[in-house]
Parts: C-alpha cells; structure tokens; sequence
C-alpha cells in the first residue's frame, strides 16, 4: 500500500496535479501526500491527471506521493447512519471530534460506522435460495422507527451458500455467503460500498399521486408537493429558507429525512443536531433524530467536499428508499454546491459559461433532481425521495443561473419574498410568484382523501388573493376609502387569509403543524364569513357594521385557539360567523 | 536543510516565481531580504513542479530580479499568541508598531485556524445588551453570533460599533469581555477615534488592536482580519475571555481580495471579485461560536460599507448569507437626523429567537418585537399612500400608523450616543408607542398581553 509511482506535481488551492503514470481513471479515488488527504480525479491529460482534494492543501509539496484507491469515491452505508452527523464525504463528526477536538483536523480516516456495535440481526435467508439484485437478506432495528434492511447490491447476485444464525453482529461480521453465476463467493454483511456519483438503480418509476403532507399551510392548501417530487426554494438572505426547510424536515410525513447543510452556517447545524434530537416527531412519538441523517459541510469546510456532500447525501437517501421508505432530502442549499462547482471550474481553467458557472451547471442540477422520483425498487417495494432543494441567489435576483436552472428541473416553486420578510409575515412564500405543477396529479388524492370541497376552496382562496393584488394596485393611488364596499370586503377577507391562514408561525406550539383537515376546516370557516358579509352588501350593508362585530379578528386568531386534536372546537366559530351575521342583518331589517 | 534561493524569475504585481525550488509546501511562509537588508515577507500561493509562486505581503516595490534572497520557513503563517497581547497594537501582519517591543509567545498558531466541528459548537443563546434598543429589542445580539452593521460611506457607523463596545454586558455575568479591533483599509483617523473611545471608556486594557490603514499593503489587509481572529480565539478559548471582535471595514478587504486576484489572472464572477470569495469570507465570519466545555466565546460584529448604498452588491450579499442577520444603516433616517439610523425592516438577528422571552429577557419580548415590525412596516404603506393622496384624505387607522411612525423613530429609535437603555426600558417603550395604534391593529399579541401591557391614552 506504501509502494506508489504517482507524485504530486502542483498545487493551486484544493486543485492538485499529479504525474507518474497514466493509470488513474476518471472519478477514482486517491489519498494526496503525506497525510493521505482524500481526493477525487476530476481530469485526465496525457502524464498529467488533475485531483481534486477534499481537505486543505496547507503543506502539500510537489513531489510528495500520491496513492490510488481503484475504485470510485464510495461511501459506506448500512446501521448507524440514522441519528448521526456526517462531513460531507459521510466521516462522522462525533469521531473527528474525538480524534482532533473542536477544530476539525486534516487526513482522519474514521469509518463512517461504528464498528463496535453489535445489532441484533434477523437473517431473512436461508442456504439455497437465489437472491437477486436488491433482495433483503438480514434485518435489524436501526432506530426505534426504522427497521433496516440490508439489501444484494444491485449489481450483485446468486445463490446462498452459507448464513449465521440470528444474534448480534456488527456491521463488518460476514452473515451471509452467495456464489454468483461467475463462480465467486461474495460475503455479505450489514453495511455494504456504494460509488457515490452512480444513481442506484431501481426496477421502474411510478407516478406521483400522493402528496408530501407538510403541515405548513401555504404548502399543503396551495403549493403542494408530492413524494417523489422536487421542489425548490429560492429566496434572499433573511427570507426563511432555512426556517422553511427545517419546519419541512420536522413536521412533513415522510419516513426518513436526509438534512444537507451544504454551505450554511455552523450554528444551524448545531441548533438541527440540538433541537432534533430533543423534539418529538407528530407521527412517531420518538425524537426527530431517530429518522434523520444530518450532512454537515459548513462553509469553512473545504469547498471540494462541498461540491461531493450533495450526492452523498442523495446516495444515502437512495439507500433507505431501496428498502422501502419515503425519503425526503433538504439540500440546503444548492447555490453553495453550485458556487463550489464553479470555484473548482475556475481553478481547472474551464471557459465559463454565464455569470463564471461551468456550462454544465444544468446538466449536473438535471443529474441531481432526476435521482428523484416514486419507485418501484428492485426488491418490489415502494420507495420515494423528495428534493427540496434551497437556493440563494445573489442579490435575491430570480434571474441569476442557478435559480433560472433549477426551474426547470423542479415542478414545485416556493418563492420567498424580501417585502413579506421584512413584515415579518411568515413563512415569506409569496402566493403569487410561486407554483406547484404537481396539484392536477394530486387531485384524486385530494378528492378522495379531503372531500371534493378542499380544492374547491383553495381554488376560491387564490382568487380572492389574485384579486387583491390588482385591487391593492388602485388602493397605493387613491386609498380604500374610495373603493366600493364589495371590493373593501374582498380586502378585509383578504386581510383575514394573509394573518390568520397564510401566516403561520413556526415558534408557536399549535400553528407549527397544522393537519390538512383543520387547514380545510379554516378556508372553509373564512369563506362561510365571506359568503354571509357579501349577502349583507348586497343588502347595502356598510363593511364597517360587520367589522364592529370583531368577527375578523376573532377568526384572524383562531389559528392559535383550535387545538390540532379537537376539530369540533371550529363549531363555536362557525357559529359565531352566523351569529354576527345574522345581528347585523337584524340591524337593517 | 535549509536552502536560500538568489534572484526571480519573473515578476507580476505583488507576485514573485522561483523556478528550481524543492521541498517547498503549499501555503509556506517565506522570507525576503534585499541587498539593502530590508526584510519583507512572503507566502507561497501556487506550486508547479519545481516552479514556485509567492505573494509577497509588503508589496514588490524596489525588488528585482537580482536583488532579493528567499529563504522558506517550512511552516504556514503563524501568529505569536500571548495574554500581554492585551492591550497592543499590531499591523495587519501581526507585528507590534506601539514600539513596545517585539511579544514574548507563549503559542504560535496558523493564522487560517480550522473550521470548527458543528458537534462540538454550543448553540449560542445568551443575549448581549447593548443598550441600544432598536439592537435589543428588535434584533438582539447573541453571544457568540456574527452580526455585521451594514452601512454606507458617511454614515454614523462608527459611532454605533463604538456604543455597543462600550456598553456590551451579559445578562449573567459570568466573564470577562476582551474586545479585538481589526482596522482593514481604513483611514488613520478612524482607527484613532477608536483608540481614543477605548481610552475614554478605560478599556484600553482589554483591547487588541490590528490595524492596517488604507496606505498600508493590501496582500497585509487579507491577513488582518486573520490575525485578528486567530488572536480572538485563543483569548476565548485558551484563556475564557468573551471576546468581541469588531472587524471594519470589509468592503475594503474584499477589495484587497478582488485585487490579489486579479493581479493572479484568475477568471472574475459578478462584479469582479473572485468566485471564491463567499468561501473566503465565510472562513473568516464562521470563526464565530461557543464550544463545548470552554469558558469563552467569540462574538463578531463586523462593520461594511455597502457600496452606493447597494444592499445587492456581491459584499453585503455574500456577507448576508453567511452572517447571522444584519444591522442595517439607512442614509434616510441619517438625514432625519435619527441616531442610530437603524433601518429596522431589512435588519435581522437569525439567533434572536432562541435567546429572548421568558428566562432569557422578558416574557413579551418576541411578541412586542414582532408587533413593532408588523406595524412599522405598514406605516411605510401609509406614508407612500399620504405621499399620493395626501394626509388629510387618509382613514382614521392609516393617520394613526403615521403618528405610530414618526413616534417611533423619534422615541424608540433615537436615543443618545451615551444613552444606556435597559431591557426593561426598551419593551415599556415598545409597549407605549404600540398604544398609539388600537388594539384592534395588535394582531401579533395575545388578549392577555394586550391587557396587561397597553397603555390607555398615550401621549408622546
């Protein structure tokens, strides 16, 4: 393993050239120097192959040797990763906090997994029997919540030759023995080496027809997503990105959660690590931890692992989806990845296509969100991974490369507004720049699911909203004095949604998580005011009499005042609404 | 073994290329002498086989080709670190100019430092009073935070980095505060009406200072902030002081990068600056934090001048998404003659929600907050309105906002250089200035609180 012909030749930041053979393949990984600091060949030319290094170059000398490993960036996966958090290129922060302190140190070669733990395994075969691509072999409780399935490689398979009896095993114990058709004996244990880069395969690609419920009204009620969708969240500094992903990653119903901090910030990271393992998940009753995997590259950690951590997190993501659970993945955010692409292109001297990115920005963003989608995987189950993805464009300008591209790969926009943040009206997704292409597949479930009525008032909803836009239009030139009652009345209604609907406030412990049926239960509320007040302007009623009544601030706070577990709370409001209608009418009669 | 190289082989701005060197690293500091045994100092940027390339900090002015010896010192940049740092000043390489002689160290560390372990950060939660109440009471400053003041050339900012210098205090008080100065680019008389503030407040003691002025080198201005951070953290977590880093100006130092780089022919992105330049200054803003098992902390509050006023412009922006929240100056309110001229809406402090309310400074506090953003920003709606149609055509609600408006930046926001406003203080105003409105408009507060707080017929 000491003995190498290959030397380093320069060093230009984490971009290293390397001479002495022309063996190294493409996307091979090699250990640089001295200290053997992971890298990644990036190109080849001629003698010389270009690398680059995921960890600080301080130090590194010409000449200095230069190891490969022969095989493609992996990354190890099997128990343990849940409830964990991990460097971008998946080492455990916990181990690096233990070999080098506080400061994360350079060339630590920790595994991923704890070798020492031993699991409690249930073999699911036994001798004889055929086992194809992606078929369960032994199973064990990661977490109280999930169970994991060690599955065949999917490019692996043949017949069981030999398996241990039931008991505990730590991830590097042989548990089962196949022969495959060539003839080799493969030895299968709990965690198995996938390239990083390489989509896992999967049997077929379903259609999405069911949505990821998020609890966060805007979303569920308007801007859907579904699971095996993409979205993307772009928005300026300060307008609730990381808030946005963190209430999604907390409350939303997926099985498992791939958290990627790529870029941000230390303390977010710590404040997840934190709060996760503290709160409790709606669905479960067990910490959030117990389904989360955490990818930390903050943004003083080396910009090549940033550039790796995302489709680390993906491949971790695909690998619980291949046993069978719904997966969702928070990339936040994607600009940083993209920014780490075009700081390596820049060093690698590649033409710069707009704004100094790399020409194939798109191609690679398309690469990324198509490894999402519903499937059928190999093993027959059904699985999906979700996207959603945070951008930060410069200067919250929509029109810069990255937010322009990811539009294209995504079907679900939630676009964060500068104007509502700083009224601090939130979430800041502004109702009408964002969109959701999913809804028309979502439909059934909505119908089926909700009653034909859910759609019916989100659709009435949105053009109340439309409608205000255009008349808040006329009221920044003349005022609202001078607008007919029916149009002040659609403001007022408006007014209602904007505080007591679309605001929901993520500190507070009712409206953090809504359930889909109360958000049906609120629109269907505010819209049995909006029918009664337009009965009695029709009737001339002036808007002032039924505002006296304090209906709307009454239905402004019900938000807070329904507890989630009680829906039959909503039948003193409707109430309500009836009766300050039915006073005010009686004053006109 | 060690090796002198004689001569250059080429020159290009602040660059100098050896060719024939062996066993040098990446990132080496090297030493220069000239002929007239003038020393200068230099750091290898680019290796090529046995090309080396090297930035040289004071500048190549009078260097040839022939008439300079380079010898490396196999090591990284590093800084001598001692407690008598206290009270020094140093230039932006980290060299003492008080003329009190050279630092006896007691550690020398890699001025870069290392990224630090999310596992090991505590998440910080301790509120800093600065006795500013539009900073306390709308966006709160944290112990261990990065919250950079964003302002514009002319504007009072100095005079508010100052204030909350000389009036920081922790709610528990369990430490004590150390400040770093690091002075990047700016003009002799601003790093001496700092130096005469700290005097005045008899902090002096306390203070370090790192100043490189808008003559001095810009190759020295890139490594100040380093410095600087680098002796910030050993005080903090070598010695437990809470340490206060105030950082001015970074526009200048991203200037200095913009100009390194392009002196290096690498490809620009927006506006010139380098692609690079989000990781550069997120490896100076992330030396922020509170690790576990250690006494001390680091608090940054670095200071910008946003070009033209430009909240868009690649240094205010990249600084935005790194650091966590803004202060915002705003020249309008400047020309009001407010002071501070803290433009409330666009500031933001992301730690804020962890550190206020019950236990940390008072119950009210989130909700009072939330409901003087929520109002103030529909007094901007009012004005534009009156500025179209007049005041007098404007509802009773919309003339009430304006009241609430201008009370609030003549009460709430203004205050004097040296006037200390406690916690208590700031909501009670808070509270009163809400009053003007009905309680009707109070939608971000409970019943409970509107009770027990609201301040019937309010003067001003």
């Amino acid at each position: 393993m000491s003995e190498t012909k290959y030397y380093i030749e320069g060093v230009n930041g984490p971009v290293v050239t390397v001479k002495g053979g022309r063996g190294l393949a493409m996307m091979d990984m090699v250990e640089v120097g001295t200290e053997r600091l992971i890298g990644e060949v990036v190109s080849v030319e001629g003698d010389v192959t270009t690398v680059q290094v995921y960890e600080d170059t301080t130090g590194l000398m010409p000449g200095m040797p230069v190891f490969p490993k022969g095989a493609p960036m992996s990354i190890t996966l099997g128990p343990g990763l849940l409830n964990n958090i991990y460097d971008g290129i998946c080492r455990p922060l916990r181990g690096i906090a233990e070999a080098t302190g506080a400061f994360i140190g350079r060339g630590i070669q920790i595994p991923a997994l704890d070798e020492e733990k031993k699991w409690d395994v249930t073999i699911c075969v036994s001798p004889g029997d055929e086992l194809a691509p992606g078929a369960v072999y032994a199973e064990c409780q990661e977490t109280p919540v999930i169970r994991h399935r060690s599955m065949m490689r999917p490019d692996q398979s043949g017949t069981v030759l030999t398996v241990v009896p039931d008991g505990a095993y730590t991830v590097t114990d042989t548990l089962v023995t196949v022969k495959n058709a060539a003839g080799e004996i493969l030895e299968l244990k709990l965690a198995q080496q996938w390239p990083i880069r390489s989509p896992r395969p999967v049997e077929a690609r379903c259609t999405i027809t069911r949505p990821l419920v998020t609890g966060q009204r805007i979303i569920d009620a308007l801007f859907p997503l579904g699971k095996g969708g993409c979205a993307a969240i772009p928005g300026p500094f300060g307008a609730g990105k990381t808030v946005t992903q963190h209430q999604l990653a907390k409350w939303s119903d997926a099985d498992l959660i791939v958290y990627l901090g790529c870029g941000e910030r230390g303390n977010e990271m710590t404040e997840v690590l934190d709060e996760f393992s503290e709160l409790i998940d709606p669905h479960t009753d067990q910490p959030l931890m117990y389904r989360t995997v955490l990818l930390a590259n903050t943004s003083n950690m080396p910009v090549a692992a940033r550039e790796a951590s995302i489709y680390t997190g993906m491949t971790i993501a695909e690998y619980y989806r291949d046993m069978g659970y719904h997966v969702a993945m928070m990339a936040d955010s994607t600009s940083r990845w993209a920014e780490a692409l075009r700081e390596i292109s820049g060093r690698l001297e590649e033409m710069p296509a707009e704004e100094g990115f790399p020409a194939y920005l798109s191609s690679r963003l398309a690469e990324f969100y198509e490894r999402a989608g519903y499937m059928k995987t190999l093993s027959g189950k059904e699985g999906s991974i979700t996207i959603i993805g945070a951008v930060s464009p410069q200067g919250g300008d929509f029109s810069e490369p990255v937010t322009q591209n990811t539009k294209r790969f995504i079907r679900t926009f939630w676009a964060l507004d500068r104007s509502l943040a700083y009224a601090r009206h939130f979430p800041a997704i502004n109702w009408n720049q964002s969109y959701s292409e999913y809804l028309t597949d979502l439909t059934p479930w909505y119908n089926e699911q909700l009653g034909e009525d859910f759609l019916k008032l989100r659709a009435r909803l949105q053009a109340v909203m439309k409608e205000e836009t255009s008349l808040n239009e006329i009221v920044k030139l003349i005022g609202s004095d001078i607008l007919p009652e029916d149009q002040k009345l659609t403001i007022e209604i408006a007014r209602v949604i904007r505080l007591g609907f679309l605001q929901q406030n993520s500190f507070h412990a009712i409206d953090t998580y809504v359930p889909m049926e109360k958000t049906k239960r609120m629109m269907a509320v505010i819209f049995r005011l909006f029918d009664g007040c337009r009965g009695l302007i029709a009737k001339s009623v002036p808007l002032s009499q039924i505002k006296a009544t304090g209906i709307f601030e009454k239905l402004v706070r019900m938000k807070y005042e329904i507890p989630n577990d009680d829906l039959s709370q909503f039948g003193p409001y409707e109430q309500a609404v009836d009766e300050a209608i039915a006073s005010v009418a009686a004053l006109y009669q | 073994m060690k090796l002198e190289y004689i001569g250059l082989s080429e020159m290009v701005g602040s660059l100098i290329f050896l060719d024939g060197v062996s066993g040098i690293g990446y990132d080496e500091m090297a030493e220069i002498t000239l002929t007239s045994g003038e020393k200068r100092y230099g750091r290898v940027i680019q290796l090529d086989g046995s090309r080396a390339v090297l930035q040289v900090f004071e500048g190549t002015k009078g260097i040839s080709l022939e008439n300079a010896r380079t010898n490396f010192t196999g090591k990284p940049m590093e800084l001598a670190l001692s407690s008598e740092m206290l009270g020094r000043v140093f230039n932006g390489a980290g060299r003492p100019i008080d003329g009190l002689g050279e630092l006896y160290p007691e550690e020398r560390r890699n001025i870069n430092g290392s990224a630090m372990n999310p596992v090991a950060r505590v998440y910080p939660r301790n509120c800093i009073y600065t006795g500013i109440s539009a900073i306390d009471g709308m966006s709160t400053l944290i112990r261990g935070q990065k919250l950079p003041i964003f302002s514009g050339a002319g504007m009072r900012h100095n005079d508010v980095a100052a204030q909350i210098v000389r009036q920081a205090k922790v709610a528990a008080d369990d430490g004590e505060f150390a400040i770093v100065f690091a002075a990047m680019g700016v003009k002799n008389d601003v790093a001496d009406f700092f130096k005469k503030d700290f005097e005045e407040a008899g902090a002096l003691q306390r203070v370090v200072m790192f100043v490189n002025l808008a003559s001095d080198p810009i190759i020295e201005r890139m490594l100040t902030p380093r410095c600087a951070l680098t002796a910030a953290e050993y005080l903090a977590f070598h010695l437990g002081y809470h340490v206060l880093v105030i950082m001015t100006d970074m526009t200048s130092y991203c200037e200095a990068v913009r100009e390194f780089s392009s002196s290096k022919g690498e490809i620009p992105s927006r506006k010139g600056f380098p692609s690079y330049l989000y990781s550069d200054l997120a490896s100076l803003y992330e030396r922020a934090g509170i690790l576990k098992g250690k006494s001390g902390s680091v608090t940054q509050v670095p200071i910008l001048t946003m070009p033209n006023d430009d909240i868009t412009h690649p240094i205010p922006d990249l600084t935005g998404y790194i650091t966590e929240g803004q202060i915002v100056l705003d020249r309008e309110l400047e020309q009001k003659g407010v002071y501070p001229p803290i433009s409330v809406l666009p500031s933001l402090s992301r730690l804020m929600k962890d550190g206020i309310g019950e236990g940390y400074t008072r119950a009210d506090h989130s909700d009072v907050s939330n409901q003087l953003f929520a109002s103030y920003s529909k007094v901007q709606d009012a004005r534009s309105l009156a500025s179209v149609i007049g005041e007098d055509e404007l509802s009773d609600t919309d003339k009430l906002y304006l009241k609430f408006g201008n009370a609030f930046e003549a009460y709430f926001l203004t205050q004097g250089v040296r006037e200390d406003r406690s916690i208590d203080d700031t909501l009670d105003l808070g509270w009163k200035l809400l009053s003007i409105l009905p309680k009707s408009e109070l939608d971000r507060i409970s019943a409970e609180d509107i009770d027990a707080h609201y301040v019937e017929d309010v003067t001003f």
